[in-house]
């Protein structure tokens, strides 16, 4: 296998273009860790530095979306090259929704030490940390995947994606019992049901870059595939 | 090699090639080639230079005939009848299986009787007859506009897309059922090649038309179905569509994202 184009500088416009992607998937990543650290610790300082960082990531979206039309108006790119570069539109578009869904947790927890909530109140907020951690570890896999373009990672990503879920609807039990144990706290908690949203968003963002992942190399749209499916179409 | 395609379903065959071998003296230029090329569609041959492509579509009208030294082994059938049979006039087989060149050949002659000769070759027809059968073909090639008021003018007044339209009227002209066109645009600027692309869709209503190109974008631009050939074997034949987004063969892959080398 020849990965090598003849043009050098098409080579270097491709993996330029993938570079960009990672540090934008970098940068995402530290905002849903952040504004999750920024929750479990009720710091509105934390909170701010993800909605100052926002505006990066929508830059980012923006500057890597105009070398995308730059390239294919340059290099008409077909098959590998091609299914590459739509890739990279769909994730780069998974990846800032990402970055909305961390401005969302952030704006939440402002709203939450404005109105004077704190760790006093025992709001389950570790399990939301938990859920957090994974869907982060998710996102991280994904841009693995995405690095090396290596399917199987991206598989595992598809796989593990049901645990998210499941830690969703048991955060949702767990608040819904405490909002009946204690009304005072039913305003924070509905809050903390939008944060785990946020967060199972965050690993159904991850989901879709690791599809993307499988376009590329195998060719085949696998979205709204079982997982059964998409692993014939690995194998 | 095997590259064997399922055309779609509602697709009639109209040219069949089996086992096709040709040689250059004793080079071997095409070597076992099978295909089905489909009715009144488009389909394109792509490959790098001496891969065969253009020599493969002047064994479709027997061009190679005029050199004692070429020679095609197999079959080559155009509905049923096998054209490459010494039976078969060869007169006839161009009649039905016109060609275009890559350089724009008109004759030294009046744009009229660029078209007019090939037709009275085939066909007497009386002067009005043969003046529609002229507005008719070049109508056809899109030129009609630009020309129905110097049809006296020498052809080779014309520009050179001008030209190749001419050439491609002078082929349709004889009502060919096969349009052959080698390299047709590569002499010619973007505009042109705009107006003969225009043209190659207008004609498959009518037409089966191949093409020969090096520039990959007008085959994937014009073509429904695309065969990429290296030297001499057919690596891969398939819609154009599935070609360029996901090539079945690495080694076309690799010529159609510019990693051939």
């Amino acid at each position: 296998m020849n990965d090598k184009h003849l043009s050098t500088q098409f080579d270097a416009e491709l993996s330029g273009i993938s570079n960009r992607v990672l540090e934008m998937g970098g940068l995402v990543e530290s905002q849903v860790a952040r504004s999750v650290y920024a929750l479990t610790q009720f710091s509105g300082e934390s909170a701010s530095q993800v909605l100052t960082a926002e505006e990066r990531v929508n830059t980012m979206e923006i500057e890597i979306d105009r070398d995308l039309s730059a390239i294919i108006a340059r290099r008409q790119p077909t098959a590998r090259d091609l299914r590459l570069l739509i890739a990279i539109s769909r994730t780069i578009a998974n990846l800032e929704r990402v970055g909305d869904e961390a401005a969302r947790i952030a704006r939440t927890v402002q709203r939450l030490v404005n109105s004077g909530v704190s760790s006093r109140m025992r709001l389950p907020v570790n399990d939301l940390a938990y859920e957090s951690e994974l869907a982060v570890s998710q996102l991280r896999k994904a841009l693995d995947a995405f690095a090396r373009l290596d399917v199987e990672r991206a598989v595992e990503v598809l796989k593990k994606d049901d645990l998210i879920d499941q830690e969703f609807e048991g955060l949702l039990r767990k608040l819904i019992t405490f909002m009946m144990e204690d009304p005072r706290t039913i305003s924070s908690s509905i809050d903390l049901v939008f944060v785990a949203k946020a967060i199972e968003r965050v690993g159904a963002h991850a989901k879709n870059v690791a599809e993307a992942i499988i376009y590329v190399v195998k060719g085949t749209d696998v979205r709204h595939h079982s997982l059964e499916a998409v692993e014939d179409v690995v194998r | 090699m095997d590259t064997k395609v399922e055309l779609h379903s509602t697709e009639k065959v109209k040219l069949t090639v089996r086992d096709l071998n040709f040689y250059y003296g004793s080079f071997h230029a095409l070597k076992h080639i099978n295909l089905d090329i489909p009715e009144r569609k488009v389909t394109a041959f792509i490959g790098p230079s001496g891969c065969g492509k253009s020599t493969l579509l002047r064994v479709f009208n027997r061009m190679f005939e005029l050199y004692p030294e070429q020679r095609a082994e197999g079959q080559v059938t155009l509905d049923g009848e096998d054209i490459l049979s010494k039976k078969l006039d060869v007169s006839l087989v161009r009649a039905k299986i016109g060609m275009v060149f890559q350089k724009p050949t008109p004759f030294p002659m009046s744009i009229y009787d660029n078209i007019a000769f090939g037709v009275r070759l085939f066909e007497t027809l009386p002067r009005v007859e043969m003046d529609e059968r002229v507005e008719w073909a070049l109508k056809k090639a899109a030129l009609w506009g630009e020309v129905k008021d110097k049809l006296n003018q020498n052809g080779s007044s014309l520009s050179g897309g001008q030209q190749q339209r001419l050439c491609i009227a002078r082929g349709i002209a004889i009502k060919p059922e096969v349009l052959l066109l080698d390299e047709p645009c590569s002499a010619l600027d973007p505009i042109s090649t705009g107006k003969i692309e225009e043209l190659i869709h207008e004609l498959k209503a009518d037409y089966t038309v191949m093409i020969v190109t090096h520039n990959m974008q007008q085959a994937a631009r014009c073509s429904d179905y695309t065969a990429y050939m290296y030297l001499g074997d057919l690596v891969e034949f398939g819609p154009t569509t599935e070609l360029f987004m996901k090539p079945k063969k690495r080694d076309t892959e690799d010529y159609i994202t510019g990693r051939f080398g």
